[in-house]
């Protein structure tokens, strides 16, 4: 479904990704794993053409992304949550979700406000509060549930777990198991093993804008030397 | 006391057309990040075009009422017209590309508007059905003005409704406050940014159409409109349009209450209710802070500035050998010519100092080169003194602006401060105008001739060419002094800078205070130059051409706005001895340069010419 290959990209003059090859099928969950500044998140802005590339090939269901703006590779159905979360504080709840709001696509559930207030219930209470005024963790569901609007066939999810206590990460990881298991495709980058391993089925590890290590999910989580090696300080 | 209050619904019908202008201008801000300068002449262009539709459509409600929305709508095209053609092919230029061009557009249709209706005031008609007056309280109040106090509200809520309670509207506030996310949400921006340029520009044209029964349609509203703009924006909060009423309702009340006591107070009072404002309530009444977005791709501050090659220095004294023997082989114009662009060069290097440096914007340079000025001529008319101490005072005065003015700019950042620095120069510009006793007002002050020895076209020559060289020389110093190291640390990163123990708002005001003197120093020889001072010298076009003058050399270049200044100046002194319509050639020019040079000629010669050092 989602091919990367040979991508390169450079903050300034610093090249931060190497070559990197990345495959996702349909209906799969990857995860991309690696510190920080191994350069998770470039990968996933590369994608979504927020930060430009330097070389290599990307390429959606087949349709070449590599050149296009952002919001026309988002209509082609990637959806993408930052880490930053980047919700739009001067909206109300409601209204965030309006904004990602995209018409019902193929291979996805028609998402609507209603639908996703029942996938989350917290947002549902507070739907008519400026987003400016609500925590961390419903921040984050937020920001997912507004990408969800857009009937993505493909989401990124960038290190939802960051900052989260551990109760509000388990409901989060709950709900985005059972979006996969209801057929979305998922590619998440994350340094939380416990996280990951609640969602991923395989793993792709990045070290300095390198892909180190890839395999099942099952394999890397019995693999305590490879874990000490890429993911411990 | 029942005429106050009827003197408070004159303020509040003058209000209603200001804030149909600044919410346009707020709007288009918000969302598009982008000064827009032409807005004034959208402003006037509505009142031109309601002025022909109206002699169309005739004279009764329809025709009148129709002729001012079709007048709004064809401003909003026009609009749309600028930003389809020029602005979006500069959205990824450095900011103040887009002002320039804007300003550009400005020139461009002020010699439309003169082609088309003539340099006459043309007045409009009165309103129909509107064009009594009822009495209020035992005094006459206009019709048409309590028909404008209901429209201001009325489209303030039409506004409100539209922002807040339709998808558009949602949309629109979402990329204002993030545009990067908002695309990743498959967003369309292209759209969304037309049509928030249809919308201010159908503002500002409603705002001039409505004020044709008022004042005739002239070739002097755009400026005049797009400064009270500017403050009522700064006062009110950008984005704010809420803000921005209230705003317009401060002022408008300000100039209907000020006018009673005498004219010039109406200045004053200006300056006062802003710096107030601005002191307590830094963002305006209604703003919010400019908020720090994430961006994906790091921004681009420029390279370090670095001394000289040695080649290069071998070249400048090259270039300072031409100039000192350029006398021997030029006749008397061509040495004035050449004067007068060297001073600009000065008020180009003095304006980048505080740009390029110091990272502050100034809309409203043009001030300091006034003060400059003024302080030499009125040296000369009231104390008569001689050449070489009023050529002191030039720079002791503008320095003195710049610390008063400085001391409330350094308190802002971004674009807040530099619309701050454009409505002090408005207000420095108004007070000279208005003070006929002491400056002459439009009259200007004449007769201010240099000392006999530098009298000859050569002698002056040398004076300015010594003197110009002499500043350039001192900021030169100051850009790469433990001073120039902190203002630069500053600008690139302040809560850095301040976390290292440097005072960056103390930094920022001294160099107010140094460009200033500089730009003072080069408006004082202008003076002598000329020998005479006008207004104009300090007014918003002014200050523009310097703002060309620093883009066309590059912001990001040291010697760029040497470059900068002897291209503009030598092309505007040849442009404007051909043709009456320079300002239309200046303006197509300035619009060619922008979407020909994004980075400007020193800046496009350098990636040319140049392999970035390693």
């Amino acid at each position: 479904m989602l091919s990367v290959k040979s991508l390169d990209a450079f903050y300034g003059r610093a090249q931060v990704l190497f070559g990197l090859d990345l495959a996702v099928a349909h209906g799969e969950a990857v995860a991309l794993m690696g510190r920080n500044g191994a350069g998770k998140s470039t990968t996933l802005k590369c994608l979504i053409g927020l930060v430009p590339h330097a070389a290599g090939e990307m390429t959606l269901d087949g349709v070449d992304i590599a050149r296009l703006d952002a919001f026309r590779i988002a209509r082609l159905g990637l959806g993408y949550v930052p880490e930053e979360r980047r919700i739009f504080t001067d909206l109300t709840v409601a209204e965030n979700l309006e904004a990602g709001r995209r018409p019902p696509r193929q291979g996805s559930p028609d998402w609507t406000a209603e639908r996703l207030f029942v996938l989350f219930p917290n947002l549902a209470e507070i739907r008519r509060r400026r987003a400016a005024h609500i925590s961390g963790g419903e921040q984050q569901m937020l920001s997912i549930a507004r990408t969800l609007m857009g009937n993505p066939t493909l989401l990124l999810l960038d290190e939802p777990s960051e900052g989260l206590a551990p109760k509000i990460l388990e409901e989060i990881a709950t709900t985005v198991s059972a979006l996969k298991a209801e057929g979305l495709t998922i590619l998440l980058a994350e340094q939380n093993l416990r996280f990951a391993g609640a969602i991923a089925d395989r793993v792709a590890v990045i070290e300095t804008g390198h892909i180190r290590w890839q395999g099942a999910m099952a394999d890397f989580a019995a693999d305590t030397e490879a874990q000490a090696r890429y993911l411990l300080a | 006391m029942s005429f106050y209050a009827v003197q408070f619904l004159t303020g509040l019908a003058s209000a209603s057309s200001l804030f149909l202008v600044a919410s346009g201008l707020s709007i288009i801000f918000g969302v598009s990040r982008v000064v827009n300068f032409a807005h004034g002449s959208f402003y006037m262009l509505g009142a031109y075009i309601a002025y022909s539709l109206t002699l169309r459509l005739g004279g009764g409600a329809f025709g009148f009422w129709g002729a001012i929305g079709l007048a709004a709508v064809a401003v909003g095209l026009i609009g749309v017209l600028m930003e389809m053609a020029l602005l979006r092919r500069l959205y990824r230029s450095p900011e103040l590309f887009q002002l320039v061009a804007t300003f550009g557009v400005v020139l461009v249709v002020q010699d439309l508007a003169l082609a088309t209706w003539g340099p006459d005031d043309l007045l409009g008609p009165r309103a129909p059905g509107l064009s009594g007056a009822v009495s209020i309280l035992g005094h006459r109040v206009p019709e048409y003005d309590l028909a404008l106090i209901v429209i201001g509200p009325v489209v303030l809520v039409i506004l409100w409704l539209l922002l807040n309670r339709t998808r558009w509207g949602i949309l629109v506030r979402a990329a204002t406050q993030d545009p990067e996310m908002a695309g990743a949400l498959g967003i369309n921006q292209k759209w969304l940014l037309t049509g928030v340029f249809f919308l201010g520009s159908l503002l500002a044209g409603l705002g001039g159409a409505l004020q044709l029964p008022r004042e005739p349609a002239n070739l002097l509203m755009d400026m005049g409109i797009i400064a009270e703009a500017f403050v009522v924006v700064v006062i009110g909060g950008m984005g704010s349009i809420g803000g921005a009423f209230l705003a317009a309702v401060v002022i408008g009340e300000l100039q209907a209450f000020g006018i009673l006591i005498f004219p010039e107070i109406t200045l004053v009072l200006l300056f006062l209710v802003m710096a107030v404002v601005l002191v307590i309530r830094p963002w305006g009444l209604l703003g919010k802070p400019e908020a720090i977005i994430p961006k994906a791709a790091a921004r681009d501050v420029g390279r370090p500035f670095r001394p000289l090659k040695a080649a290069w220095r071998w070249a400048g004294l090259g270039l300072l050998g031409l100039l000192v023997a350029l006398p021997a082989t030029a006749g008397d114009y061509a040495l004035q010519v050449a004067s007068e662009v060297l001073i600009f060069t000065l008020f180009a290097a003095s304006l980048h100092f505080l740009m390029g440096i110091g990272g502050m914007i100034s809309f409203g340079h043009a001030a300091y080169l006034g003060f400059g000025a003024y302080g030499s001529a009125l040296a000369v008319h009231h104390l008569g003194a001689p050449m070489e101490a009023a050529l002191i005072a030039a720079p002791l005065l503008a320095g003195m602006g710049g610390l008063v003015f400085g001391w409330f700019c350094v308190r802002l950042s971004g674009v807040y401060l530099a619309m701050l620095t454009l409505a002090f120069a408005q207000i420095a510009w108004s007070g000279v105008f208005q003070w006929y006793d002491f400056t002459g007002g439009d009259n200007g002050l004449i007769g201010i001739w240099p000392a006999p020895w530098a009298a000859g076209a050569a002698g002056y020559y040398y004076l300015t060419l010594m003197l110009t060289v002499a500043a350039l020389w001192v900021l030169k110093r100051a850009v790469f002094s433990p001073f120039g190291f902190a203002l630069r640390a500053g600008r690139d990163s302040r809560l850095r800078a301040e976390a290292l123990g440097i005072d960056v708002r103390r930094v920022q005001w001294l160099a107010f205070a140094l460009s200033g003197a500089a730009a003072g120093l080069a408006g004082g020889l202008y003076a002598f130059l000329k020998g005479s001072v006008f207004p104009t010298v300090m007014a918003i076009p002014v200050s523009v051409d310097g703002l060309v003058m620093v883009l066309l050399g590059g912001v990001h270049t040291v010697l760029g706005p040497l470059i900068g200044a002897v291209a503009f100046t030598g092309l505007k002194i040849g442009i404007a001895a051909e043709t009456h319509f320079w300002r239309i050639l200046l303006g197509g020019l300035i619009l060619a340069t922008v979407l020909a040079f994004p980075k400007g000629i020193a800046g496009f010669l350098k990636d040319k010419l140049m392999r970035p050092e390693r």
